[in-house]
């Protein structure tokens, strides 16, 4: 018993420091973020990092999640309930495509785009003792490196998520109308009717979050990045599998506390 | 004047620092010798405030920074420039934004100011022109002088040096030596350099320390240290294999 205690502190114990760590830089960003000198121009550049250049793989990610979402949805009424009553999944592709599949479709593709990223960057920085600098000048390296990414996440994230759900939207409408003939005047009232704008309101709150963790991982698995350049790409590495973790488990949590 | 007292620093079970003491008195050139892997890297963050000691004190003019508020350690900091081993220049930036970097957050000046306060610093190191390129279009003694003119730029009375003259050819690296001197004599700084070469040593040194086994075993003048009988002393400084010290 008591050697099986000592095999499990070792694993125990680093996850727990490293949530901890985690923890402190996600507590440390958001006091830093009411602090002065805000670093403005880092922080519009990130916004055009994590915003514009996201745009076109957020567009074929939207677009696609939407028309296989609108095909699954025709298939299952078609098949399962009956010719005719394709018309009701307008608001199941709207419902389902803003408050599940868009913001964790979209959070992914910035874990893997930004996330790796923002890493690879701070780590580098790291080892070439970038960051070192920037403290010796003044630069306080988290409210420098850290905050105008992190803010900037939580800014596009849900940016890109909303402009992800029209495309989704129009994809799935597209889908069923155009492709396969579902009558349009039904299909939108029953899409109006039964969707709502809390709808959007759920993507956007876990964009917001997936956001946040995406850049505050990035950041952290930066900022202990050593050992050179294989240090970095273990760095990179992990903030692509961590953050998109985080996002999958959070999402599951997010859905089923935030109000239906 | 810089007091390094009884400094310790582990990283996990390694004692890295185990008592450093330690004087710089002001517009002195003290050079830090000692083995790879010895902590002379570690001494500097320490007395640049970067790293937080697990024992002892670090005094700037008589100001006890190890316990600084991160908003009262800022002005100890204005007091520093550093040039760091690689240079550590920002890649994002171009080379007058790399000098500037200090004067923008140290200072109020304005940015026409600035723009000449940067290619004064630049000419000082002996470049011109150079304000619009970014780091990556530099050679690696470019990079060096580039990195000692942001670290000159605000007029910082304490400079410290990591391993100025490592990475580069011996000509270049006796170039970086003059311009420790030049610094010296033209701004009146004091200086910290870490290095393990002893040509460079001997050229800037007004005093030279060695760091061996986490202390300080040795202080002198380059005349003093040559003469010393101290066996690790004389190993380390004439460069032979044989001798007391055998972890290399």
């Amino acid at each position: 018993m008591a050697a099986r205690h000592r095999h499990r502190i070792p694993i125990v114990a680093p996850f727990l420091q490293q949530m901890g760590e985690v923890a402190m830089l996600m507590g440390r960003t958001i006091r830093d973020t009411f602090r002065r000198p805000f670093e403005g121009r880092i922080f519009l550049q990130q916004l055009e990092s994590i915003g514009v250049r996201s745009l076109s793989v957020v567009s074929l990610t939207a677009a696609f999640g939407g028309l296989v979402f609108g095909l699954q949805t025709y298939t299952g009424f078609h098949k399962y309930v009956g010719p005719g009553t394709e018309v009701y999944s307008g608001p199941i592709i709207s419902v389902g495509l803003c408050k599940e599949l868009i913001p964790l479709l979209v959070a992914l593709m910035v874990a893997g785009r930004v996330g790796s990223s923002i890493a690879a960057e701070i780590g580098t920085m790291k080892i070439t003792e970038q960051i070192d600098a920037l403290a010796s000048l003044g630069a306080n390296p988290n409210r420098y490196l850290v905050v105008p990414r992190t803010l900037a996440a939580v800014i596009m994230v849900p940016v890109l998520t909303l402009y992800g759900d029209m495309i989704g939207i129009f994809c799935g409408f597209f889908y069923n109308i155009v492709g396969m003939g579902v009558n349009r005047i039904v299909y939108i009232r029953n899409a109006l009717l039964y969707f709502n704008f809390w709808d959007v309101c759920v993507g956007l709150i876990k964009a917001l979050v997936f956001g946040f963790v995406i850049a505050t991982v990035g950041c952290w698995q930066g900022m202990k990045a050593e050992g050179g350049a294989e240090g970095v790409g273990r760095a990179t590495t992990r903030s692509v599998v961590v953050g998109s973790i985080c996002v999958l488990i959070l999402n599951f949590f997010l859905s089923k506390g935030l109000p239906k | 004047m810089i007091r390094i007292a009884d400094l310790h620093k582990s990283f996990g079970p390694k004692k890295v620092l185990q008592g450093v003491n330690l004087e710089v008195g002001e517009g002195e050139t003290m050079v830090v010798i000692g083995q790879s892997g010895s902590g002379k890297s570690v001494l500097l963050k320490h007395i640049i405030g970067m790293l937080k000691p697990d024992r002892g004190q670090i005094f700037i003019d008589d100001i006890e920074i190890t316990g600084l508020r991160e908003d009262a350690l800022q002005g100890v900091l204005k007091k520093f420039g550093m040039l760091f081993q690689g240079a550590a220049l920002f890649d994002s930036l171009t080379v007058g934004e790399n000098v500037a970097f200090g004067l923008r957050r140290y200072t109020k000046h304005t940015k026409k100011e600035i723009e000449e306060i940067v290619s004064d610093s630049l000419a000082k190191v002996g470049l011109r022109g150079v304000e619009d390129l970014m780091p990556h279009e530099l050679s690696g003694g470019m990079k060096k002088r580039v990195g000692l003119a942001r670290a000159i730029s605000y007029k910082p009375q304490i400079i410290l040096y990591d391993e100025p003259s490592t990475g580069i050819d011996p000509i270049r690296a006796d170039s970086i030596n003059d311009l420790i001197n030049q610094m010296k004599r033209d701004l009146c700084v004091t200086s910290v350099v870490i290095t393990h070469d002893m040509v460079s040593c001997y050229k800037v040194a007004d005093r030279i320390a060695m760091l061996y086994d986490g202390v300080i075993i040795e202080v002198g003048t380059p005349a003093e240290i040559q003469a010393t009988r101290n066996p690790v002393v004389q190993q380390f400084i004439s460069g032979r294999a044989g001798g007391p010290i055998t972890d290399w």
